[in-house]
C-alpha cells in the first residue's frame, strides 16, 4: 500500500488493515512519531464534511505538516463545470497527496487515474468509505477484537456506504455480520452478492430481538428522514431501530455500541452514560488512524 | 445446414460475415463494432433469418472491413452464439466464434445515475465482463440484463 492509493475497503488485504491498526496503535502510545514536515495535504471536499474534513486536517498537523484546503465548493471553481480531472490535475502541483469527498461514486478511482500522488478517498456518494472503516476497525480491534466477531449492523443498510466499506472489510476477519434493518433499506443485493463470493458468514434480519444477546458488537447508523416520502412511515421506522438502556438490557455486559457519528436520536443520550458507549472514542480514533495511513502513503521507503 | 439460408443476404467479396447473432440484436452488433456506414462501408443485414442452432437469428455482412478479434470479442455480450467469417475474393478465409473479453472499454455506459462516468468528464466507461453479466469498474454497478440498452452510439 506504500506510495499508493486507498479508494476502497476491497482492496485492503488483511496484512493491509493489520499495518496501519498497527502503526495507528504505535501512534497513538506515543512510539512511534511519524513526521511530515514540509509536506501539503490537497483537501478536496466537493461535498460538505467537517468531521472527516478535520480529522485528516488534525492528523497531517500532528505531523508537523499542513493543508492546502480548496473551500467550500460554492466558492471553487466547480460550479463552473471544471471537471474533477482537471482540478485533481491542478492541485496534483501544489500537494503531496489528495483527500476527496465527492458526491459521485467512483470520483476517487477517476481522480487517481489522473495524477501521480497518492488519492485518498474520503467517501464518494453511494459508494465507499474507506478511512472510515480503519477508524472502524481499528475501535472493533481495541474493544472486541477482530477475530471469532460476531457484529450486528443496524439502520440504513441500503444507502450506507460506511456499512459497505466495513463489511467488505470484516470479509478479511473470522467475523459473523448479522444485518439489521427495515425491508426497504435492505443491503444492496450487489453488496450481499460480493459478501457471499468473499465466503463472508452473513444474515438479514429484520428485528434485533432475536440476535442481540450473541453480539460483541452493535454498530448504529442512521436512517435518514429523506429516505422516505411519508412522515408517519419515518416515524415508524425510527422508532423501531432505536437504541435506549432498555433495548440494551437483553445485550451482553461487554457489547461495545459504535456509530459512524453524527447521530441524530437513533442512540438514546443515556445510553451515552453506560459502558457499551464507544463511538465518541471511535470519532477520537479517527486521528492516529488517519496519521498512520498518511505515514504509509506518504513516508519514505528509507525511513 | 443454415448456409442456404445465407443466400437471402448477398453474398459479399471481402469482409467480414458475423453469422449466428441472436434475432434482434443486428442493428446493436452494428452499433457495438462501431459500424455506420460513415466510413463507406456497403453493410447488409439479415433478421429473424431461419436457422438450425438458434431457431431465428440475424447475420450482418460488412464489405471491404475485416474486424479484429478484439472489435468482435466485445459482441459476446449480446451475441453470445455469434460466428465471425473472414471472407477473402468470396471464400471463408477464417471463421471463429467469439471470446468474452476480460473488459470492454468506451463500448457501454453505465445505467448508475449516481457513477462518475456519467458526468462531463473525459473518461471512457470501463466494464469488468463477468460470467453473467458486466460490472461498472468505477461505481461497481452490476448489469445482468438489459445490456444492449446500455451500448453508447
Ligand atoms: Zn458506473
Amino acid at each position: 500500500m506504500r506510495h499508493g492509493n486507498l479508494l476502497t475497503s476491497k482492496q485492503l488485504s488483511r496484512a493491509d488493515v493489520e499495518s496501519v491498526l498497527d502503526h495507528a496503535a504505535a501512534i497513538a502510545a506515543g512510539e512511534v512519531e511519524p513526521t511530515r514536515t514540509g509536506q501539503l495535504l490537497g483537501l478536496l471536499f466537493f461535498e460538505p464534511s467537517t468531521r472527516t474534513k478535520m480529522s485528516f486536517e488534525t492528523a497531517m498537523k500532528r505531523q508537523g505538516g499542513d493543508v492546502v484546503d480548496m473551500g467550500s465548493v460554492d466558492s471553487s471553481s466547480v460550479k463552473k463545470g471544471e471537471s474533477l480531472a482537471d482540478t485533481v490535475r491542478v492541485i496534483e502541483g501544489y500537494a503531496d497527496a489528495i483527500v476527496l469527498r465527492h458526491p459521485k461514486q467512483g470520483a476517487a478511482k477517476l481522480a487517481s487515474e489522473y495524477v501521480d500522488v497518492p488519492v485518498i478517498n474520503a467517501g464518494d456518494g453511494a459508494g465507499h468509505h474507506p478511512t472510515q472503516t480503519l477508524l472502524d476497525l481499528y475501535t472493533i480491534r481495541e474493544s472486541a477484537g477482530l477475530d471469532d466477531l460476531r457484529i450486528g449492523i443496524m439502520g440504513d443498510l441500503k444507502y450506507g456506504r460506511t456499512v459497505h466499506s466495513l463489511a467488505y472489510a470484516l470479509t478479511r476477519f473470522d467475523a459473523r455480520q448479522h444485518f439489521i434493518s427495515p425491508e426497504s433499506l435492505q443491503l444492496p443485493r450487489e453488496v450481499v452478492f460480493d459478501l457471499h463470493q468473499q465466503g463472508a458468514s452473513v444474515r438479514e434480519h429484520e428485528s434485533l430481538d432475536g440476535v442481540l444477546s450473541e453480539l460483541d458488537v452493535l454498530y448504529v447508523t442512521r436512517i435518514q428522514r429523506e429516505r422516505f416520502p411519508d412522515e408517519n412511515e419515518y416515524q415508524k421506522v425510527a422508532g423501531e431501530y432505536r437504541i435506549t438502556t432498555e433495548t440494551l438490557a437483553d445485550a451482553r455486559d461487554d457489547l461495545t455500541v459504535m456509530h459512524p457519528l453524527p447521530r441524530v436520536d437513533e442512540i438514546a443520550p443515556a445510553v451515552d452514560e453506560t459502558d457499551h458507549a464507544t463511538y465518541f472514542e471511535q470519532a477520537h480514533n479517527g486521528v492516529p488512524v488517519r496519521m498512520a495511513l498518511l505515514d504509509l502513503l506518504m513516508g519514505d521507503d528509507d525511513e | 445446414m443454415s448456409d442456404d439460408h445465407e443466400l437471402r443476404v448477398s453474398k459479399i467479396r471481402n469482409g467480414t460475415v458475423i453469422d449466428h447473432v441472436r434475432a434482434g440484436q443486428a442493428l446493436n452488433v452494428l452499433a457495438i463494432v462501431g459500424i455506420d456506414g460513415s466510413d463507406g462501408e456497403s453493410v447488409s443485414v439479415g433478421m429473424n433469418v431461419p436457422s438450425d442452432r438458434l431457431a431465428r437469428k440475424d447475420i450482418v455482412k460488412v464489405e471491404g472491413r475485416e474486424l479484429s478479434e478484439d472489435e468482435v470479442d466485445v459482441l459476446s455480450l449480446i451475441a453470445p452464439d455469434a460466428t465471425i467469417n473472414i471472407v477473402r475474393d468470396y471464400e471463408v478465409e477464417s471463421k471463429h466464434r467469439v471470446d468474452r473479453p476480460e473488459t470492454v472499454e468506451d463500448i457501454l455506459h453505465c445505467p448508475n445515475a449516481g457513477c462518475i462516468t456519467t458526468e462531463d468528464e473525459p473518461v471512457a466507461s470501463r466494464f469488468d465482463v463477468l460470467d453473467d453479466g458486466v460490472r461498472c469498474t468505477y461505481c461497481g454497478r452490476i448489469v445482468r440484463e438489459g445490456i444492449p440498452e446500455l451500448i453508447e452510439r
